[in-house]
């Protein structure tokens, strides 16, 4: 069981998409297939899809926050990431 | 692991404020999520329930060559697995051929078989592909009330595939089972057969459709058998159901699923010769979205006018004034269609009795044949080894 969490140590390590997850783009944001787990997860908000295939271009997932995300945004960013990371869809670098 | 689908929304505050997934989903995908596809006509059994009134082989079937085209097509569209089915798919000759070329375009398959194929040697090399997953019908869980409906020998040709294939040492298997009158008062049973094996249990709804036009009328769950299957199903989220039962969520708490009509929306079928249907449950011309031969499937997919129209919202015609109707969406547009009622009627097994109304108000019932019959001209046998 995996608990929840978005601490800041989270946040100031590099994360990124993983490799064996294909995205595929829609109207509401993307589906995210797991190849591995076989698990689908809906992305809902084109926004997060954006800030999910970028995150391996930034140092850490703070500063890939705070170049594609308004401050004011981040809390509700960073909860979405913590989920798609305990699916594996992102993983850490 | 074989379960090749789990879904998961993520939405921790990212449901928007205006449109639910499920109304984006009723809009149209980019693509399939549920795509079956129906490798040939032929088949060794003729279950009295087939949805694709299957038996003999069209000769119009795709060769290998378009067979493994659309195998293309499907991986460049990002749809990331398919359902395969039939008629009875082992039957075709280059069905290890077509499955490992899926699989090795990182495709998952699923397919369903009646198992008569699945001999000692098939389930080894079956057990050998990742990335596969296998459903077993039976419709009973004993011989004679599976065998009413599959056909005498298809029981224990079943079993002994599933044998075969915990032999092999497969994994984790699907039986499914099609809900009928009789099967519903086996559930338990059901679930003793699958933990036995080590299986999931898949439950599907009884169609109308195809040859289930002839038997539904006597075989489709009574109002008091349904109402037991849902609250058996909501205590049992690991039973899958492939959607099928969402017309049930009107009941009270929605079963697990996506809880629509994904017709030409998220789901569809290509048939053995090519054409292409809003779902497995509409091979039926009125259905027809074009053929995969003209343009390809993607073209079809996006831009036939029949699933353009199935992606407008749609009035929910009789159902306006039910306070469930967003429970159940009206229910299924095959189970309409197939019994005469129209689209802006109650679904025929509505839980509140207004389809069985529907169906008696109507003067006169016009009930549609399926289009393409390949069903064949002499009864089967199925000889037991």
């Amino acid at each position: 069981m995996v608990v929840a969490t978005t601490n800041s140590l989270e946040l100031s390590t590099r994360w990124q998409l993983n490799d064996h997850v294909s995205l595929r783009d829609e109207a509401f944001g993307a589906l995210a297939y797991h190849h591995d787990t076989r698990r689908l997860v809906f992305l809902k908000s084109v926004a997060l899809v954006d800030v999910v295939r970028r995150l391996g271009e930034f140092a850490t997932v703070n500063d890939a926050l705070c170049a594609l995300v308004p401050t004011s945004e981040h809390g509700r960013y960073a909860a979405a990431l913590a989920a798609l990371r305990r699916s594996e869809i992102i993983r850490e670098c | 692991m074989r379960r090749l689908l789990r879904l998961s929304v993520v939405r921790r505050s990212f449901v928007s404020a205006d449109v639910s997934l499920r109304d984006r989903f009723e809009r149209g995908l980019a693509a399939p999520i549920c795509l079956t596809w129906e490798l040939t006509y032929a088949c060794n059994l003729a279950c009295t329930h087939c949805l694709s009134s299957s038996g003999r082989r069209d000769p119009l079937e795709l060769s290998t060559a378009e067979a493994k085209a659309l195998i293309d097509e499907i991986a460049t569209m990002k749809i990331f697995y398919i359902n395969i089915g039939g008629g009875e798919p082992m039957i075709r000759r280059d069905f290890f051929e077509l499955i490992e070329y899926a699989v090795s375009r990182n495709i998952g398959v699923k397919f369903s078989t009646n198992g008569t194929r699945i001999d000692p040697a098939a389930a080894t090399r079956l057990a050998s592909i990742d990335y596969l997953d296998i459903q077993i019908s039976i419709d009973g869980v004993d011989a004679t009330t599976s065998d009413r409906i599959r056909g005498v020998g298809s029981y224990d040709a079943a079993r002994r595939a599933m044998d075969n294939l915990r032999a092999a040492d497969f994994g984790q298997f699907k039986i499914s089972v099609v809900m009928t009158r009789d099967s519903v008062e086996q559930l338990d049973e059901f679930e003793k057969l699958a933990q036995l094996y080590g299986a999931e249990l898949r439950l599907t709804r009884l169609r109308p459709s195809g040859r289930g036009a002839d038997v539904w009328q006597e075989l489709h769950p009574t109002l008091a058998q349904n109402r037991r299957l849902y609250r058996w199903l909501l205590d049992r989220p690991n039973v899958l159901t492939g959607d099928s039962f969402f017309h049930l969520s009107a009941l009270g708490e929605p079963l697990d699923g996506l809880n629509l009509c994904g017709a030409g929306r998220v789901v569809c079928l290509i048939d053995p010769v090519g054409q292409v249907y809003a779902c497995p449950f509409v091979i039926h011309d009125e259905f027809n979205a074009g053929n995969i031969r003209d343009a390809g499937f993607n073209a079809v997919w996006s831009e036939s006018e029949l699933f353009r129209s199935l992606r407008e919202p749609g009035s929910p015609g009789a159902c306006t004034s039910c306070g469930s109707f967003d429970a159940c969406r009206g229910g299924c547009m095959a189970a309409k269609f197939f019994t005469g009622l129209e689209m802006t009627d109650p679904d025929p097994e509505c839980v509140f009795g207004h389809g069985e109304e529907a169906l008696k108000k109507k003067v006169t019932i016009a009930r549609p044949n399926s289009s393409p019959d390949h069903s064949r001209r002499i009864p089967v046998t199925l000889s037991s080894k």
